[in-house]
């Protein structure tokens, strides 16, 4: 039997406010335990919530930047259960009234669009963790994380691969940075995902049973968890049997799912509207307001470069991928805006192979968007030839200057004068008589290996476009 | 409506409370009665009334994002029934 | 010294007639030689007599306001840094709060000295101060009988002249029970006027702050300095607090007094219905004018307030796991098990039926026909209410169905306990100020109370109505010792 995938994806998003959803404590990751957990973070008796402006403006901006509708009324509940790192033994959430409506997004795989709807995004508060080490057979509680703002993305079950949700969850990570709402961390655990995923032959309208994984916190682990996930419900259903709707968790080691059922029993979450915290109103002028600010998205500045600076569908996706990326390059192009496609081709060649061997990102960049346009410039300019420009690039990565610099203490300048180049020429023309006979013979193929003796004779500085016209001069005489 | 052990036992579970099992008829006995007074509200038809989860519908009043709470942890974790290395010490949590 | 009003205590301290280490010293000795009233949980003398010393120093530098130098005694519900908050639960029995609540906060910068932390029904719930992990309270009146709850040994404390005044709570009755019982005037403010932060919560829909004194007046000095905005508590309403004493004297005349005919009906007490109704003829010697007005779903305020509170307290009191602070179980076998044992251990009786009752209002399935009612049959509640003042300034009614019961007496019917609060329920769900006063003695001599209903933010008349009746009566000036 031919079975689809059905995949809908839950991200939690950390959002980059500086204190708490419901408390002045700080948010910084990382902090020594329990050093950033509040009276009201580790529930003392008698301490109350109060709402973080920020934290609404950040989920706003996310509506807004997916279409999505948003509740100018909505409601904290309360889910009740009970967890070590749960500290009021509640977590203030959305459940019937979230900030952000219906919403969708476009993803893109292999060239193909497809639009992936989001039901809703919530705010809501984070746990603590839980400490596994031993000690003496106990688990160790760290409640700085405990509190910090949080948007659900819920999405439809519009999915329908693997890869389909990867490309999901990377445009909804790129869209998040884009925003600036959240550092997208996910070692970090800044953006987290838990994938509903189940299957049903290929021409059955109703869903298959879903199983929810969790801890797939890597783009990677995603695509592997989902993959070897599908495989087990199709072997389950094959052989005549029953998926069973439960929470599994993926072990990225062994690369299986396995049943999580301490998490099955009795989650009976009995929400109810938080009576500390009355309905919250969002008025027309606070959405307008975010809505002025907010930066153009991925999808469209894809569109713009593609336009306006004629570049490739590819490259233009690429250079759009990350704001930060999609900055640097314009940053660049507002240097030399004659060249967006060569700028184009050194930002996704060079810098991109850079960054990745030595694992920086591009806002940490050895060469600034400044020095690349610089160095772009003089490429153009006929300073210096292409290949050199790749020796100048490693110079710069390697902080010994910009480009002028390196050029002119390396003595890197192209030779462009005819009375430097046309000595060369005719020594190479008098030591080659046997090719400059097969040339004149009409073999001129050797056109090419005469430039590269000329190029090699001057280590690569000669003008090579004049270096051609010379020696077709001479040669064709 | 009343309510049997079971029900007793499964609401005792939700809420974390160890129950006697020699207590647990009375239980069942006393919340039984007590839901008969509260049942007293279906007397009223409710259809078309607003739930009212606050006594005034005010608005919620927004923070400003700003960090003003210091570090008090060594204050805090005295409390603690058992506390070790800043952290809290429960018994094993098991995935 | 035990007889003066707070603003002859004010008065005495700025006339240096005593020192409020004196002052202090004078009501410690007090609550000692009284202990078997059990009104105090935890008495801190050194603190006390520490905090009275500093207050000198302000006095002595002319630096004082009305409370400067006078010791106040606080419910044991309000965090007060450094000293144990127990909650009258075992659950809290060894908990030392690292900060004070808001109200404590706002007494100590009055410069008032904290006498000690008053006896309570475990976290507030209950109605006769016997589900305290601490012990029953006596009522000064009559010592084989209860003080009212939840706010008993405050009530107490006043009562026998252990403390000038004192703060309680009020969900639905803990202040002005208490106060009939024990001849006290007692203010639950509207909801939102004193704030809630550091007040440990038992329903936080419907709990308030009020003070409990011997008059109107008295309360008048003690709710200008509790009350105010407050920005870590986002219920707390940001409204300009007037100056509570300005209209006392103001004239009754033209004034209508609401009496909503389900209050006194057949059901009502004949001793209390004559008391209650010989106060509101004493309005009407002062030109009030009675005005009959129906609240015609009242009848059903207790049992939307016994899914409502018990719902939010199921949830409020999750926090008491055993982790972070309180109470622990010695033996447990792993998370779970230590879960259930602390809170089985750590709670009473009535703590744990609330939180059951609770759970089940809210746990899948019923939470549309319980929780999701009773919120609707608050609106109608509050909606009655809102048309009875289209009629009335303010509403005058029992505050309690009887006087002070025996010990024992309800203890094994929660139900019947439950009804005890029947007249000062409904005021919380609707969240409006509502006021207890002394107005009579029944012929066991035991204390009754009017209760007055105020509109929202509308104290001032209340202490206003309240403040007139105890210039032409002496109810109020009875004390146990004294009557």
């Amino acid at each position: 039997m031919e079975w689809e995938t059905v995949i809908g994806l839950e991200i939690h998003t950390q959002l980059k406010t500086r204190s708490k959803i419901f408390s002045g404590a700080a948010t910084a990751y990382g902090a020594e335990a329990n050093t950033q957990a509040c009276a009201v973070d580790l529930a003392l008796p008698g301490v109350l919530p109060v709402m973080n402006r920020d934290a609404a403006r950040m989920a706003v901006k996310f509506g807004l930047a997916i279409g999505a509708r948003i509740n100018q009324i909505s409601i904290f509940d309360r889910k009740n259960y009970f967890y070590p790192d749960l500290p009021k033994g509640y977590q203030i959430s959305q459940l019937e009234l979230p900030i952000v409506g219906k919403g969708s997004i476009t993803i893109d795989v292999n060239g193909k669009k497809k639009v992936i709807g989001v039901t809703r995004a919530h705010l809501e508060e984070d746990a603590g963790k839980s400490l596994h080490e031993d000690f003496h057979g106990m688990t160790g509680i760290d409640l700085n994380r405990a509190g910090t703002p949080l948007i659900e993305i819920v999405s439809e079950p519009d999915m329908r691969s693997a890869a389909e949700a990867v490309a999901y969850l990377k445009s909804i990570h790129s869209l998040v940075r884009y925003l600036d709402i959240c550092d997208g961390n996910m070692q970090e655990g800044s953006f987290r995902c838990d994938a509903n995923v189940s299957v049903r032959p290929k021409d059955q309208e109703e869903f298959g049973t879903r199983a929810e994984l969790k801890n797939i916190n890597s783009f990677r682990f995603v695509e592997k968890a989902i993959e070897i996930e599908v495989e087990r419900q199709i072997d389950i259903l094959e052989s005549g049997g029953r998926v069973v709707q439960e929470t599994r968790l993926y072990d990225s080691e062994k690369n299986q799912t396995r049943s999580m059922r301490s998490k099955e029993e009795a989650n009976d979450y009995r929400y109810f509207p938080d009576p500390d915290l009355p309905q919250m109103v969002l008025e027309d002028s606070f959405i307008e307001e975010i809505r002025a600010e907010l930066p153009e998205l991925p999808g469209a500045r894809c569109e713009r470069f593609i336009t306006e600076y004629g570049l490739s569908d590819y490259d233009a996706q690429a250079l759009t991928a990350s704001r930060d990326l999609a900055d640097y390059y314009e940053q660049a192009v507002a240097i030399l805006p004659t060249q967006p496609k060569l700028i184009s081709n050194w930002v996704n060649g060079e810098l991109a192979a850079g960054l990745n061997r030595d694992n920086t990102s591009i806002t940490e960049s050895p060469v600034t968007a400044a020095m690349l346009g610089q160095l772009v410039t003089r490429i153009d300019d006929n300073t210096i030839s292409g290949k050199i420009a790749k020796e100048v690039f490693e110079a710069i990565w390697n902080g010994e200057g910009n480009a002028d610099e390196i050029i002119e203490k390396r003595g890197l300048k192209q030779i462009s004068d005819d009375s430097a180049i046309e000595p060369v020429i005719d020594e190479i023309l008098a030591n080659n008589t046997n090719q400059v006979e097969q040339y004149k013979a009409g073999n001129t193929k050797l056109l090419g290996f005469f430039v590269g003796q000329v190029m090699k004779a001057t280590q690569g500085k000669a003008n090579p476009k004049q270096v051609n016209q010379l020696l077709s001069k001479k040669l064709d005489k | 409506m009343s309510i049997n052990n079971d029900d007793v036992e499964k609401i005792a579970h939700l809420a974390r409370l160890a129950i006697d099992p020699a207590q647990l008829e009375t239980y069942t006995q006393t919340l039984s009665e007590i839901l008969d007074l509260v049942e007293q509200m279906n007397e009223v038809d409710t259809d078309g009334i607003d739930a009212m989860a606050h006594p005034r519908d005010t608005e919620l009043r927004l923070r400003a994002d700003a960090v003003t709470e210091e570090n008090q942890r060594d204050k805090y974790l005295k409390l603690a029934p058992a506390s070790e290395n800043g952290l809290f010490l429960v018994p094993k949590v098991l995935d | 010294m035990h007889n003066k009003s707070l603003r002859e205590l004010a008065q005495g301290l700025g006339n240096n007639d005593f020192s409020s280490v004196e002052l202090t010293q004078y009501f410690l000795d007090r609550i000692e030689a009284n202990k078997d009233i059990n009104a105090f949980i935890t008495v801190d003398r050194d603190t006390s007599l520490q905090q009275a010393a500093e207050a000198d120093k302000l006095l002595a530098a002319g630096n004082s306001g009305v409370l400067t130098g006078i010791p106040l005694a606080h419910k044991d519900i309000f965090c007060t840094d450094g000293l144990r908050t127990s909650c009258g639960s075992q659950m809290l029995d060894n908990f030392i709060a690292p900060y004070n609540a808001t109200v404590i906060q706002k007494f100590r910068q009055a410069g008032s000295v904290t006498l000690g932390k008053t006896n309570m029904d475990e976290f507030a719930m209950g109605s006769s101060n016997e589900t305290s992990f601490y012990g029953s309270v006596l009522n000064p009146w009559d010592k084989d009988r209860v003080p009212g709850g939840s706010s008993g040994g405050s009530a107490a404390a006043v009562a026998a002249q252990l403390a000038p005044a004192a703060t309680g709570t009020d969900t639905g009755g803990s202040i002005r029970q208490p106060a009939s019982f024990c001849g006290l005037t007692g203010l639950k403010p509207s909801y939102g006027r004193v704030s809630r932060y550091g007040m440990i919560a038992f329903a936080s829909s419907l709990d308030q702050a009020g003070p409990m004194t011997r008059s109107a007046e008295d309360a008048a000095i003690m709710l200008q300095t509790m009350s105010g905005f407050d920005e870590r508590d986002s219920t707390s309403m940001d409204v300009p607090v007037p100056d509570y004493s300005a209209d006392l004297e103001k004239d009754l005349q033209g004034l209508k007094i609401g009496m909503p005919i389900e209050f006194f009906n057949t059901d009502l007490d004949s001793e209390i219905a004559s008391i209650t109704i010989g106060a509101l003829r004493e309005y009407e010697k002062m030109g009030a004018e009675l005005v009959e007005i129906s609240l015609p779903n009242s009848h059903l305020s207790v049992p939307c307030y016994y899914v409502l509170a018990p719902a939010e307290a199921s949830s409020n009191l999750s926090r008491f796991d055993g982790v972070r602070y309180g109470y622990r179980t010695a033996e447990f076998e792993d998370l779970l098990d230590m879960y259930k044992k602390t809170r089985a251990e750590g709670f009473g009786e009535e703590v744990k039926r609330r939180i059951m009752i609770g759970t089940y209002a809210l746990s899948a399935g019923y939470y549309d026909a319980y929780y999701l009612k009773a919120q609707k049959i608050r609106r109608l509640i509050s909606d009655d209410f809102t048309r009875a003042f289209d009629q009335c300034d303010v509403i005058a009614g029992p505050t309690a169905p009887g006087t002070a019961f025996r010990f024992g007496e309800k203890t094994d019917d929660p139900v019947a306990m439950y009804l005890n609060d029947i007249y000062t329920i409904s005021v919380n769900l609707a969240g409006l100020p509502g006021m207890s006063l002394p107005a009579g003695m029944d012929s066991q001599n035991l204390p009754v109370g009017l209760q007055l209903i105020g509109q929202y933010f509308d104290e001032s008349k209340l202490l206003n109505v309240a403040h007139r009746y105890q210039q032409v009566t002496d109810w109020h000036l009875r004390s146990p010792e004294n009557s």
